[in-house]
C-alpha cells in the first residue's frame, strides 16, 4: 500500500475535511481545513493507517495573507514505510490549535519550538514553555515581520550583572585595565621583589561598568 | 544600558524546585535540585540538565537547551539556498561534510534534479557521508568512554580521527568547516592520489576499531557501567521520534540508506546493525558495528568509482546545466552565455520551483531532516532543519529518573548527541 492509498483512507475517514491528496516530487500532501480535529486526525493516522512516527512538525508564516500559520507534519510509518505530509492553516486571531502530545509523546518539544519561534500556543500542551530562547523574551524570532537584525529589547545586555566574585582581583581581567602580564609581573621579571609583586598583585582596577552600573540602581 | 537583576534561581530550577518540594518528603526524603552543566565536561557542548535527586537517585530531570541557537532558519530564509552551505557545516559539526551532502541532496529534489547528479558525485558524496560518520562515532565512542573513565581509547580514536581530518583538509581544503558540495555538484573533484590515501587509512582504521572494541567490549567496568543503563523500549524510542544509532540500538531495523536509499546505497552491499536490549551497551555495539559497515561502503565506492582514482576520463562531478552550477572561469571569462549564468547564479542563485519537499539524510547522529517550503526563486521561503539530536535528547526526561547521578554520563554519551545541531 502506498502513500496515496493510505492519504485516501484518511480522506474517507473524514470527508470534506481533507484535501484531494497532492502529488510533488514523490511527497504526498493533504491539507486538513479545521485545525480544531488535528489532534483525531493525528490519532487515527497513528492508530489506523499506522503512522507510528512523527518526523517533524514545521510552521510557515504566510505573512501578509489570511490565514496566516500554516502547521505542516510529518508523518511516517514502520510498518509500511510510507511517508504523508499533513497540513492545516490556523487564523492569526486564534494562533492556537489543539496538541498532538497525546498521539506522539516527540510533538513535546516540537510543539514547544514553534510556540518559541512563531507564537503559536498548543491547547492541552503539558508544558508550554520556551525552549530555544530564554524565558521572558518578549519576541517570536521566526515571524516574517522580525527583522533579521533583532529588535531591541529591555532585557538586560550581560546575563548577569552582580559584581562577579573575583571581580578586580589579580586574576581577572577587566576590559581595558592591564592584561595579566601587567598585573602579574613576578611571570616575567625575576629581580622585582616581594614587596613590588605584593604590591602590584592587590586591586587597582576601579570596579568596571557593570558594578557601577548596579551600584547606581 | 538597562540593568535588571537577573533572578535566581532561573525558572527552569524554581519549577524544579517547586515540584521538589510538595512530594512526600517523609517517603523519599528531602529533595536537591543540582543543577548539570550548560558547561560540563559530560555534556559535549551546552546541554544544561535539571536534575532533582533523592540522595544519589534521580527522580526528575529537566532538559534544558537553546544555549547554542544561532537562528539558522531565521538565516536560511534571507539568503541564496547555495549561500546557506556554509551554515550547514555549524549543524552537526562534528561531521559537516554529511550536513553538506544532506542539504544539498534536499535542495536538489526541490529543484526535482537529484536524479540527474552524475554518477561520479553521488559516488564521492557516499565516500564523504560514511568518512565522516566514522568521524563523529569515533568521537562519540571516543568521549562515551572517556565520560565512564577509559581514558586510552579517547586517544586511540582520536589518532584515526587525525587521519581522517587530514584526508577531508586534501579533499575540500579545510579540515572542520567543509563547505564541499555545491547544488547540483561539487565544489571540486578528488585530489590525484586521493583514493590511494583513503585506503591506507582504511586499512589502519579496521585495526584501530578492532582495539578500541578489546579496550571496551568486554571490558568490567564500562560494561558494569553502560548494560542496563538507560533502557529504551522499542515502542519508546520511535513515540519519542529517535533516529539513527539510537533508534537501532533499541530494535528497530531502520536506515534512510536501506529503506529509502538515496545516491548510490542502492547499489553498495552493507548491513544494518541493530541491538536487542536498547541500553547504553547496545547502542555502543551498534556505533562499533556501523564504523565496520562504513569501512566496507567506502572500500566498494573506492573500487566502483567512474572514472576511477584520478580520473583520465574526465568524468564530470557537476550536473552539465548552465542555469544550476556554476560554470566553469575560463568560460566566464570567454563566453557570452557562461558569464549570463555565472551573474545570475551568483545574484539571484538557483531558481527553484514553489513547492516544498522533505528529504531526510541517515546522518551519524540520526535523521537530518530539511523541509523547504518555496515559493519560486533563490531563497527559501522556510527552511526548517528536523535534528536529529533534537529529539534524540526529548526522550531524556523519560529515561533518567530511577538512575543514579553517575549514570547520567553513560547515558549522554550513549545517546551522542551535538547542541550546534540541537539548537541550530
Amino acid at each position: 500500500m502506498g502513500a496515496l492509498d493510505l492519504a485516501i483512507k484518511l480522506k474517507d475517514r473524514f470527508g470534506i475535511l481533507i484535501s484531494e491528496p497532492k502529488e510533488f516530487r514523490g511527497e504526498i500532501t493533504v491539507v486538513l481545513s479545521d485545525s480544531d480535529v488535528i489532534a483525531e486526525v493525528c490519532a487515527f493516522a497513528k492508530g489506523t493507517l499506522g503512522f507510528d512516527f512523527l518526523t517533524d512538525i514545521s510552521s510557515v508564516d504566510n505573512y501578509g495573507s489570511d490565514p496566516r500559520w500554516t502547521l505542516v507534519y510529518h508523518l511516517y510509518g514502520y510498518e509500511h514505510h510510507c511517508a504523508l505530509r499533513l497540513k492545516t492553516n490556523v487564523s492569526e486571531e486564534l494562533s492556537e490549535l489543539n496538541t498532538v502530545t497525546t498521539v506522539w509523546r516527540t510533538a513535546d518539544w516540537h510543539e514547544r519550538e514553534i510556540y518559541d519561534m512563531m507564537g503559536i500556543r498548543f491547547r492541552g500542551h503539558p508544558d508550554l514553555r520556551r525552549i530555544l530562547m530564554w524565558e521572558g523574551y518578549p519576541y517570536f524570532p521566526l515571524r516574517k515581520d522580525f527583522p533579521l537584525a533583532g529588535k531591541p529589547s529591555t532585557m538586560p545586555e550581560v546575563a548577569f550583572s552582580k559584581r562577579a566574585p573575583l571581580e578586580g582581583g589579580p586574576f581577572v581581567t577587566v576590559a581595558g585595565g592591564k592584561d595579566t602580564i601587567l598585573r602579574e609581573p613576578r611571570s616575567r621579571d625575576q629581580q622585582a621583589t616581594v614587596e613590588e609583586a605584593v604590591v602590584s598583585a592587590k586591586p587597582k582596577n576601579p570596579p568596571g561598568p557593570m558594578a557601577a552600573a548596579t551600584e547606581g540602581k | 544600558m538597562p540593568t535588571q537583576e537577573i533572578q535566581y534561581p532561573d525558572p527552569t530550577t524554581r519549577v524544579a524546585d517547586a515540584a521538589a518540594s510538595d512530594d512526600l518528603p517523609d517517603m523519599h526524603g528531602e529533595k536537591m535540585v543540582l543543577n548539570m552543566g550548560p558547561s560540563h565536561p559530560a555534556t559535549h557542548g551546552v546541554l544544561r540538565v535539571v536534575l532533582e535527586l533523592d540522595g544519589e537517585i534521580i527522580t526528575k530531570a529537566t532538559p534544558d537547551i537553546g544555549y547554542l541557537h544561532r537562528g539558522d532558519e531565521k538565516i536560511a530564509e534571507n539568503m541564496t539556498y547555495t549561500q546557506f552551505i556554509p551554515y550547514t557545516d555549524r549543524l552537526d559539526y562534528l561531521a559537516p561534510l554529511a550536513n553538506n551532502v544532506a542539504y544539498a541532496l534536499a535542495v536538489e529534489k526541490l529543484m526535482g534534479i537529484d536524479k540527474a547528479l552524475p554518477p561520479r558525485c553521488q559516488y564521492i558524496r557516499v565516500i564523504c557521508c560514511e568518512l565522516a560518520r566514522i568521524s563523529a562515532h569515533l568521537l562519540g565512542l571516543g568521549s562515551f568512554a572517556m565520560d565512564v573513565g577509559a581514558l586510552t581509547v579517547f586517544l586511540f580514536t582520536f589518532t584515526e580521527r587525525e587521519k581522517i581530518y587530514n584526508l577531508i583538509e586534501a579533499l575540500t581544503g579545510a579540515r572542520f568547516t567543509t563547505t564541499y558540495t555545491r547544488i547540483g555538484g561539487l565544489s571540486r573533484d578528488l585530489p590525484p592520489g586521493w583514493v590511494g590515501q583513503c585506503r591506507n587509512f582504511l586499512d589502519e582504521v579496521v585495526l584501530n576499531i578492532d582495539e578500541t572494541e578489546k579496550l571496551l567490549s568486554r571490558n568490567r567496568i564500562f560494561v558494569d557501567r553502560t548494560r542496563d543503563v538507560g533502557f529504551i523500549s522499542r515502542a519508546d524510542a520511535i513515540d519519542f521520534g529517535l533516529t539513527g544509532p539510537n533508534l537501532r540500538g533499541s530494535g528497530v531495523e531502520f536506515d534512510m540508506r536501506k529503506n529509502h536509499p538515496y545516491l548510490v546505497y542502492d547499489q553498495l552491499e552493507f548491513d544494518i546493525p541493530i541491538g536487542s536490549a536498547g541500553d547504553c551497551y547496545d547502542r555502543y555495539l551498534v556505533r562499533i558495528e556501523e564504523m565496520r559497515q562504513s569501512v566496507r561502503i567506502l572500500r566498494q565506492c573506492l573500487d566502483k568509482i567512474p572514472g576511477g582514482a584520478d580520473n583520465p576520463s574526465k568524468e564530470p562531478v557537476d550536473i552539465p546545466d548552465g542555469k544550476t552550477v556554476l560554470p566553469s572561469k575560463y568560460k566566464v571569462l570567454t563566453s557570452m552565455e557562461e558569464l549570463i549564468h555565472q551573474f545570475i547564479l551568483v545574484t539571484q542563485g538557483v531558481n527553484a520551483l514553489p513547492g516544498e519537499i522533505y528529504f531526510g539524510a541517515e546522518n551519524p547522529k540520526g535523521e537530518l531532516g530539511f523541509y523547504i517550503n518555496s515559493k519560486g526563486g533563490g531563497t527559501p521561503y522556510r527552511l526548517k532543519i528536523r535534528s536529529p539530536s533534537f529529539c534524540n535528547l526529548s526522550i531524556l526526561s523519560h529515561i533518567m529518573p530511577g538512575h543514579m547521578v553517575s549514570d547520567t554520563v553513560s547515558i549522554f554519551g550513549s545517546l551522542d548527541f551535538v547542541m550546534g545541531e540541537c539548537d541550530r
